[in-house]
């Protein structure tokens, strides 16, 4: 914090942004390719603080100025969550290919979701017999399908790529920050 | 109606967003302005096939009034607008219909990078899909021995359907079906790829200009970075020499 020479707080120091984060059906590479900017992590420090997100143990989501979502969404947890950073962050960015368009995620939409868990929970070899599809009220519900997450809320921004690479990252990030609306170029703008 | 039609068969100069293009006789506005080194962007036609005016993409604004410019004949004096905010924003928004309309998940499509579709999405900057996704389920036929059919990424350019009729000589494929439903089928007894003539050399298995037709198991060969659209953006590779 900014404080005057006597040490005391200034009482209107510029005030840090604050940033949450979450994964919802995603595979946190986008989180890992956040961590990509490396060192510049601390240069970020400086002017956004962290509310709820995996790198803090924060349970609770607060009023946000940004909100970034991994994953799309493929079970009602995930819709509880998204609507939740909806409600409390000032602008919310779809980060990465699964929360832009489902990702590779959705190619389950081509199948019946039944038929895929009870695939993979009863009928799958090496599973022990009578194995069941897994019912307690404490998991989830998958969707049917697998959905981008600005069907379900308003976005406001998209940083695409799968994962978007640290630099697009940053420039997102500076272009936010400095008030200006994100803009990716060639070589950062990419879907893969 | 007579000035206009001694226009389309003299040659002449017309002017694209205030540089001035000549055009040969019958010559379209794309076909000129792309002779010229100048990108107008499009997606079904290509150089030596002619015009198919179904991706609309090309839109241009041809005094005042729009038209495709695949299909608009160039005139003498015509003040031709592409490369505007408006008809840009409307390019994004085709872009956008044809993403949501197939399962366009690049992070595994082994035509990422060098994907026409992508590159001009890239172009326009379509940063999202701005529409409900339809998540189309239509199968994949993988019945030829060296070519793979994911009409699930087909955006119905027509270009197979040409090249097979019009270089190959076979007539593999047709565009049949109305409104949503319509599909490339392809003609064969069982409707496989794998019962028909079409053949991994033939010009049609290597026109796809998108995901959808592509030769099997040689995917993933170019190293990223690499790619036809890693090395420049799309408005960069002018197919300059076309006739």
């Amino acid at each position: 914090m900014t404080r005057d020479p006597e040490g005391a707080p200034l009482l209107h120091a510029p005030r840090k942004y604050k940033m949450a984060t979450v994964s919802l059906a995603g595979c946190f590479g986008c989180h890992m390719s956040f961590l990509d900017i490396d060192e510049r992590l601390l240069q970020l420090l400086e002017v956004v603080e962290f509310d709820r997100s995996p790198l803090t143990d924060i349970k609770t989501l607060g009023r946000c100025d940004i909100g970034l979502i991994e994953g799309g969404l493929c079970n009602a947890e995930n819709v509880h969550v998204l609507r939740e950073f909806r409600a409390q962050c000032k602008t919310l960015v779809a980060v990465g290919a699964c929360a832009i368009n489902g990702g590779l995620p959705a190619q389950r939409n081509q199948l019946d979701v039944g038929k895929i868990l009870r695939d993979v929970y009863c009928t799958q070899t090496g599973i022990s017999a009578n194995s069941q599809i897994p019912n307690d009220p404490e998991l989830p519900l998958p969707l049917n399908q697998v959905h981008p997450i600005h069907e379900v809320v308003h976005v406001d921004y998209f940083l695409p790529g799968c994962p978007p690479s640290a630099d697009a990252i940053w420039a997102f990030f500076n272009d936010l920050i400095a008030g200006r609306t994100p803009h990716l170029g060639h070589g950062l703008m990419h879907y893969d | 109606m007579t000035d206009q039609r001694i226009d389309a068969l003299s040659p002449g100069t017309f002017e694209l967003d205030g540089r001035d293009v000549e055009f040969a006789p019958g010559d379209t506005i794309l076909r000129a302005a792309t002779r010229a080194g100048h990108y107008i962007p499009h997606l079904c036609w290509k150089p030596e096939y002619g015009p198919h005016g179904s991706c609309r993409v090309c839109t241009v604004k041809v005094n005042g009034r729009t038209g495709a410019a695949c299909t608009v004949m160039a005139g003498a004096g015509q003040e031709v607008q592409s490369n505007t905010d408006e008809l840009n924003a409307q390019r994004k928004t085709l872009l956008q219909m044809l993403f949501v309309e197939g399962n366009h998940f690049c992070p595994s499509c082994e035509k990422s990078g060098d994907c026409l579709l992508q590159a001009t999405a890239y172009e326009v900057g379509m940063t999202g899909p701005h529409f409900e996704e339809l998540y189309p389920n239509r199968p994949v036929d993988a019945s030829h021995a060296d070519v793979l059919l994911d009409l699930n990424r087909c955006i119905l350019c027509g270009l197979c359907v040409r090249a097979s009729a019009m270089v190959d000589g076979k007539n593999v494929f047709a565009i049949d079906g109305h409104g949503i439903a319509t599909r490339l089928i392809v003609n064969s007894p069982s409707g496989l790829l794998g019962d028909s003539a079409l053949q991994v050399d033939d010009c049609a298995a290597h026109i796809c200009p998108v995901g959808a037709l592509l030769p099997k198991r040689r995917g993933f060969a170019t190293p990223i970075g690499q790619r036809r659209f890693d090395i420049s953006p799309v408005s960069q590779q002018v197919e300059k020499d076309a006739t």
